[in-house]
């Protein structure tokens, strides 16, 4: 099967001479659930805004399914669903009408784009809005608006630029188990996000991009081997009174209920928990420093934030 | 055209409309009330005091240029307002993702203005008759100049929205450079009867050719020649439909 997207060679400098992509290189399976990560100002939009065509490509190549997005933009259009990360809503048309407007764009006829509205709205929980304008919707009603709108055409590629800041716990988990449904019918997802939890729970695939250069590519399942230590925070039930040494793990004491622990990456927490039995230590409660993806991305981007973020 | 094409095309049209329709107020209403008040000052007040032109009494005279200047306004503001609203919201992206060719974008937005253009002409027009009995001499003309004068002002409007870097951006052309233009293309006097220098001066003035072939339509009274007047319409419509066209390629205003 043709990769969803081929990026070969990829640069960007803007007008004002800034160099925001630097030679990229990326493919991304069909039918992936593929998360793109970076920090602040790494290029993550400006990558979405070229395959979307609203950036200009400065060098490179793209390709959706297949196709030279250059060549053959309207196949590439025709294949795509965008959610950008800045809200590009009309604000003074119902958002209904919105939807048949861009259903209309793509050649859809309004009866069509009427009734996957209505599809979608529902999935989405926005149906009994249908006639208020942006303007009268909240923060995360309008993320809703613009995941259906992104949908109304039946893209095989979804394209979500951090579909889910600002958006609250509740309406994330439903927003997630969305995603899911429709990546499981065969949707190629592309998922911007922050919230590394989110990436690590939905995706199979990732890049991070660091200052327009992509430092990791790979599947989720190595970033958990790639990692050499890892580190937990211990909750004692008592107080600790002593200091602590253990064989083949480095402990620091948080304070006098907290200890945090690092180890190698081959040992699991059924290890560190018998150490500290052995020391007498009964343990309330242990949990992942950070995880695993977090550790990496901390790594890789290094970031104490930087001038250019 | 595909009929892809055509469902796309059509829903430009149908948003550009309801646009201008939801806010009658401010893009109907203005040029019926302005016709309302030359009229009565023109027709009423003063234009007996100036006499007749030609053999047209002076508000006769004068009346059909009365109506193509909200033509030209309308036409003009209705684009440059749609499209730099849009830009500005950043709607426009609806647009710029989804298969739609160039030309239909600009031609969509086009048809707009010229809508608008239609209605509040002929809205302006129903003013008129209500005060004078004027007789149009040539319909099918007058709907003819009606329509490729609002299309060759929507895609200037259009232009102006790419360039324009603000909401006041989008005043200065139709302050500085259509007003002047409009007013001294021959609305309120004859050409002819200008000293030579002016005379001359008014042959660069597009819009004097607008209105000299719009009161020909409407009064039969030839005074510039009819083909080159229309000629040179269409040849500023040709130049600015291809640098409209030439935005969009290559994103001016809309991509980064
Ligand atoms: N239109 C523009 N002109 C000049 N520079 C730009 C433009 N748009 C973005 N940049 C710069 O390009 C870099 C990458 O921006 P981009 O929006 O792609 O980052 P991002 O990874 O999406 O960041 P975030 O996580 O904050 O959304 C930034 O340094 C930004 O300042
Ligand atoms: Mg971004």
């Amino acid at each position: 099967m043709k990769n969803a997207l081929e990026i070969i060679n990829l640069n960007k400098t803007y007008r004002n001479g800034f160099e925001a992509l630097k030679n990229i290189n990326l493919e991304i399976e069909s039918g992936d659930f593929f998360a793109f990560l970076g920090p602040n100002g790494a290029g993550k939009s400006t990558v979405i805004g070229i395959i979307s065509s609203l950036v200009t490509i400065s060098s490179g190549t793209v390709k959706v399914l297949g196709e030279d997005i250059t060549d053959n933009p309207d196949w590439a259009k025709k294949n795509i669903g965008i959610v950008p990360q800045e809200y590009n809503l009309n604000q003074f048309i119902p958002i209904e009408e919105t939807m048949l407007n861009v259903g209309g764009y793509f050649g859809i006829t309004r009866e069509v784009a009427h009734s996957r509205t209505y599809e979608l709205f529902n999935q989405l929980g926005i149906w009994e809005k249908k006639d208020l304008t942006p303007r009268e919707l909240s923060g995360g009603m309008k993320r809703r608006l613009m995941i259906a709108r992104a949908l109304i055409h039946k893209p095989n590629i979804l394209i979500l630029d951090e579909p889910t800041a600002g958006v609250d716990t509740e309406l994330r988990l439903t927003m997630w188990d969305f995603f899911q449904e429709i990546n499981k019918k065969g949707v190629t997802i592309i998922l911007t996000t922050h919230y590394l939890e989110e990436a690590e729970r939905l995706c199979k695939n990732l890049a991070i991009i660091h200052k327009g250069e992509i430092i990791q590519n790979s599947s989720m399942t190595d970033i958990y081997n790639m990692k050499k230590n890892k580190t937990y925070l211990v909750k004692s039930s008592d107080r600790i009174t002593s200091d602590i040494k253990l064989d083949s793990f480095n402990v620091n004491m948080l304070d006098e209920y907290t200890i945090e622990i690092t180890c190698e990456n081959r040992f699991n927490i059924s290890d560190i928990i018998n150490e500290l039995n052995k020391k007498s230590i009964s343990v309330l409660n242990i949990i992942n420093k950070r995880n695993q993806l977090e550790e990496l991305f901390m790594e890789l981007t290094n970031t104490g934030v930087s001038n250019d973020s | 055209m595909t009929a892809d094409h055509i469902v796309a095309f059509k829903t430009i049209i149908r948003k550009e409309f309801l646009r201008f329709a939801r806010i009658w107020i401010q893009t109907i209403l203005p040029s019926v009330i302005t016709m309302f008040l030359y009229i009565t000052i023109f027709g009423n007040f003063i234009g007996d005091k100036i006499g007749s032109i030609k053999e047209f009494s002076y508000i006769e005279y004068i009346i059909p240029g009365l109506i193509i200047i909200p033509i030209i306004t309308n036409s003009y503001m209705n684009v440059v307002g749609s499209f730099y609203s849009g830009r500005f919201q950043k709607s426009t992206e609806e647009l710029l993702v989804s298969p739609v060719p160039n030309w239909i974008i600009l031609v969509g937005y086009v048809s707009g203005g010229v809508l608008r253009a239609l209605i509040v002409g002929f809205a302006v027009y129903v003013v008129t008759i209500f005060f004078i009995d004027i007789p149009i001499h040539n319909i099918p003309f007058v709907l003819f100049i009606t329509v490729l004068t609002a299309f060759l002002f929507s895609i200037a409007g259009f232009i102006n929205a790419a360039y324009a870097k603000s909401f006041d951006d989008i005043n200065i052309v139709p302050t500085f450079v259509l007003n002047p233009l409009t007013y001294l293309g021959g609305t309120f006097y004859s050409i002819e009867s200008l000293p030579q220098i002016w005379q001359d001066v008014s042959l660069f003035n597009p819009i004097a050719y607008i209105v000299s072939v719009f009161r020909y339509g409407f009064l039969g009274l030839e005074e510039t020649s009819i083909y080159v007047s229309l000629t040179i319409i269409i040849v500023f419509i040709i130049i600015l439909f291809k640098i409209g066209l030439i935005m969009l390629e290559k994103g001016i205003g809309i991509k980064n």
